[in-house]
């Protein structure tokens, strides 16, 4: 039996096209949360009970490896994200204030989004940018070398001007 | 092998004839300080000149010195351009077959570029990552050419074990010994082995893996496919970070081309032998860098080990003899077998052999990516290649390892750096981060953090790791929040010899190595925090009301 799209989001194509590309296997879990995730930002329950029936893996599962890996996220995200780096370079340089400057100015913790939806704070085990720590992600694009002025500079421009 | 920079003996790796070539560094690195805009500004630059058709601006993978990027190399002049701004476009244009522009070359004639060994990154900043034609210019497929016409599978392994190249994933297991274990199994029933590559570069702090993926692609699907000839597998998975995503775009552009090109797929070269690659995405679990647990996470479950043996190479993905090795093991496969094991193994240790790769982060002037022969000393790297602590600060320690490995303080850094060594300080080789810390840094503070990242990396499998790591990172709290006692601090060793001892995996087992070894060498750090309630790098926030209280 095949399984019912959630919606008629178009989205699902994407979904189910990789979850075709392996055959419907159920070792493309991973792959097909993965396109989940890219496709609509974040995992959403309908979206794990679709891949579970489509995979015929049992929800409990999917749930599982849905919350296991830390990649996955099973909020929406804000408008706009900002990562603070928190790998050992960046830490030894200062990412903790950093990360405490943003969530008092943007009155976020870690792992939320601002109660307008505008921005997600995160924090991430390491973006690789070790030799221009610290470094923080903005919107996909990586500021190096980070100062506390700099960034609240930087998230003013990106996010505050358009409230 | 050049040693003086990336840029010295290149050959014309487009092969069109243009006489020059700016080298525009695209890695991860130098693209985050606006290295896109640069390569831009010079393409506009060279036309504008009118000098299409002598010169070419191309985008390459890391030049190393990521603290000075953007990076621009002029291709043959050995002449590299630190932080170039797209204004500098048209006075870097103008020079070319002149007098370099003085005021942003680069010094390169430094101990950064002088003392630097390269075999896995000899084609990084130099070649396009995204053309093999560029890869095939540097003898790319040479060696898989020569593997698969010359060589008997059990040549290759024998060239490998010769070579005495050991898993720069860490552990440092003899990589000629883990083939040969593997081409001596029997496959599975359904004729089925498995060469696994690990990119799943979770070490807070490391950034090698993702530096050779980015800058040279091509270099690792060859060093595989040598590994499936050897060993008698046909089919290959990347296992690589989703965090990493310009890697990925890049591994997807290398195995088409070179599925095109007849160098992956059936029939490689028009021999007998067949060989795939797929790729598969992490989703940021620290423990799947442990094999069983990647293993578990490419076959679409969550990232839990399980206890060895039966190991992978008998019993591996999908119950199939599998091969998993680390990335900068694979890219030196090639250079083996292109020169063969003697050559590589006339450089480093005795029992360590070749180079090694490093990402040098932290309180360092030079930061980058570098690679030594291995056996060079901890001043060496720190002080020379490094450049030593800016600000006038002093230095501390270095961290290598990452949550696995140990703090080396000031009065190791004569020691060579090889595999023995390093865990006979209490520190390990680890996959090649190298963090400074100097005196601003408090080293019960960083054994704190990394306690926190083991415990919420823990899969949670086994007891010990799970509240082990907890319980340790929780009396790490009290001691950095000045409300220890003495009495925690011995049932804080206590713990790190039970968790060390008893846990299932590698995650666990080495969890404590950082609290040992910052203990080891600076417990008077530890002391001073618990006795007098005061933290000497003034990192940790005291809070003095509770222990009134309490």
């Amino acid at each position: 039996m095949k399984a019912e799209r959630p919606s008629d989001d178009k989205r699902w194509r994407l979904v189910d096209a990789t979850m075709r590309r392996h055959g419907h296997e159920p070792n493309c879990l991973i792959e097909a949360l993965h396109t989940v995730q890219e496709s609509f930002g974040y995992l959403e329950k309908d979206a794990l009970r679709y891949v579970a029936l489509s995979l015929r893996v049992p929800l409990s599962k999917v749930y599982g490896v849905a919350t296991f890996y830390h990649f996955f996220s099973m909020k929406p995200q804000g408008k706009h994200t900002c990562v603070v780096c928190m790998g050992t370079a960046c830490y030894i340089k200062g990412a903790q204030n950093l990360l405490d400057s943003v969530r008092s100015r943007m009155v976020v913790e870690p792992g939320d989004t601002t109660s307008d939806g505008q921005l997600s704070l995160l924090t991430a085990r390491c973006v690789g940018s070790c030799g221009l720590a610290p470094a923080v992600v903005i919107d996909n694009k990586v500021l190096g070398n980070v100062t506390e002025s700099r960034l609240s500079e930087t998230l003013g421009r990106s996010v505050e001007h358009e409230l | 092998m050049s040693s003086e920079g990336s840029v010295e003996g290149a050959a014309d790796p487009g092969g069109d004839g243009k006489t020059h070539s700016l080298n525009v560094c695209v890695a991860a690195g130098c693209l985050s300080s606006g290295s896109e805009k640069v390569k831009v500004a010079l393409e506009d630059a060279v036309k504008s000149h009118g000098l299409e058709h002598e010169c070419k601006v191309k985008g390459v993978g890391c030049l190393g010195l990521c603290s000075k990027g953007p990076l621009v190399s002029v291709e043959k002049e050995n002449v590299v351009y630190q932080d170039v701004e797209p204004g500098d476009a048209a006075e870097i244009v103008e020079s070319l077959g002149k007098e370099a522009v003085t005021r942003l070359k680069c010094d390169m004639e430094s101990p950064f570029f002088t003392r630097q060994t390269k075999i896995v990154l000899e084609n990084c900043g130099i070649i396009d990552p995204e053309r093999i034609e560029d890869y095939l210019a540097a003898d790319g497929y040479e060696a898989l050419s020569k593997a698969l016409t010359q060589l008997t599978p059990h040549d290759v392994v024998d060239q490998i074990s010769k070579s005495g190249l050991r898993g720069r994933g860490g552990a440092g297991y003899p990589t000629g010994l883990k083939w040969s274990t593997i081409a001596k199994s029997v496959p599975d029933s359904t004729g089925r082995k498995f060469v696994i590559c690990n990119a799943d570069e979770g070490d807070p702090g490391a950034f090698m893996d993702r530096s050779v993926l980015e800058s040279d692609p091509f270099r690792v699907l060859e060093g595989m496919a040598i590994a499936g000839y050897a060993t008698g597998a046909s089919q290959g998975y990347i296992y690589v970070r989703a965090e990493y995503p310009l890697a990925v775009k890049r591994l997807r552009t290398a195995i088409r081309q070179a599925e095109k090109s007849g160098y992956l797929g059936a029939n490689i070269l028009d021999t007998t032998f067949s060989f795939r690659i797929d790729i598969r995405l992490g989703a940021g679990a620290f423990v799947c860098g442990e094999e069983t647990a990647l293993i578990a996470s490419i076959e679409g479950k969550r990232g839990t080990p399980r206890p060895r043996p039966p190991y992978p190479a008998e019993h591996g993905l999908w119950g199939a003899p599998t091969l998993i090795n680390n990335v900068e093991t694979y890219a030196n496969v090639p250079a083996i077998i292109r020169h063969g094991g003697e050559w590589f193994a006339s450089r480093g240790t005795e029992k360590s052999k070749g180079t090694k790769v490093f990402a040098l982060a932290g309180r360092v002037r030079n930061t980058g990516l570098i690679e030594v022969p291995i056996g060079i000393t901890l001043r060496e790297v720190v002080f020379d290649i490094g450049g030593g602590v800016p600000d006038g600060k002093k230095f501390k320690a270095v961290q290598t390892g990452g949550p696995s490995g140990g703090c080396i303080p000031a009065e190791h850094l004569d020691m060579p750096v090889d595999y023995e060594t390093l865990s006979r300080v209490g520190s390990m080789m680890g996959s090649g981060g190298m963090i400074v810390a100097d005196e601003t840094s408090c080293m019960v503070d960083v054994a704190k953090f990394f306690m926190e990242f083991c415990m919420s990396e823990s899969c949670g499998k086994c007891i010990p790791c799970r509240v082990g790591t907890a319980q340790m990172y929780d009396l790490l709290c009290k001691i950095t929040s000045g409300q220890a006692s003495m009495q925690d601090l011995d049932l804080l060793i206590e713990l790190c010899d039970m968790v060390k001892s008893t846990s299932l995996c590698g995650l666990g087992q080495s969890a404590p190595n950082p609290v040992l070894s910052t203990l080891r060498y600076f417990r008077s750090e530890y002391e001073e925090h618990i006795l007098n309630k005061r933290c000497p790098a003034g990192v940790c926030k005291m809070s003095n009301e509770v222990v009134h209280n309490g």
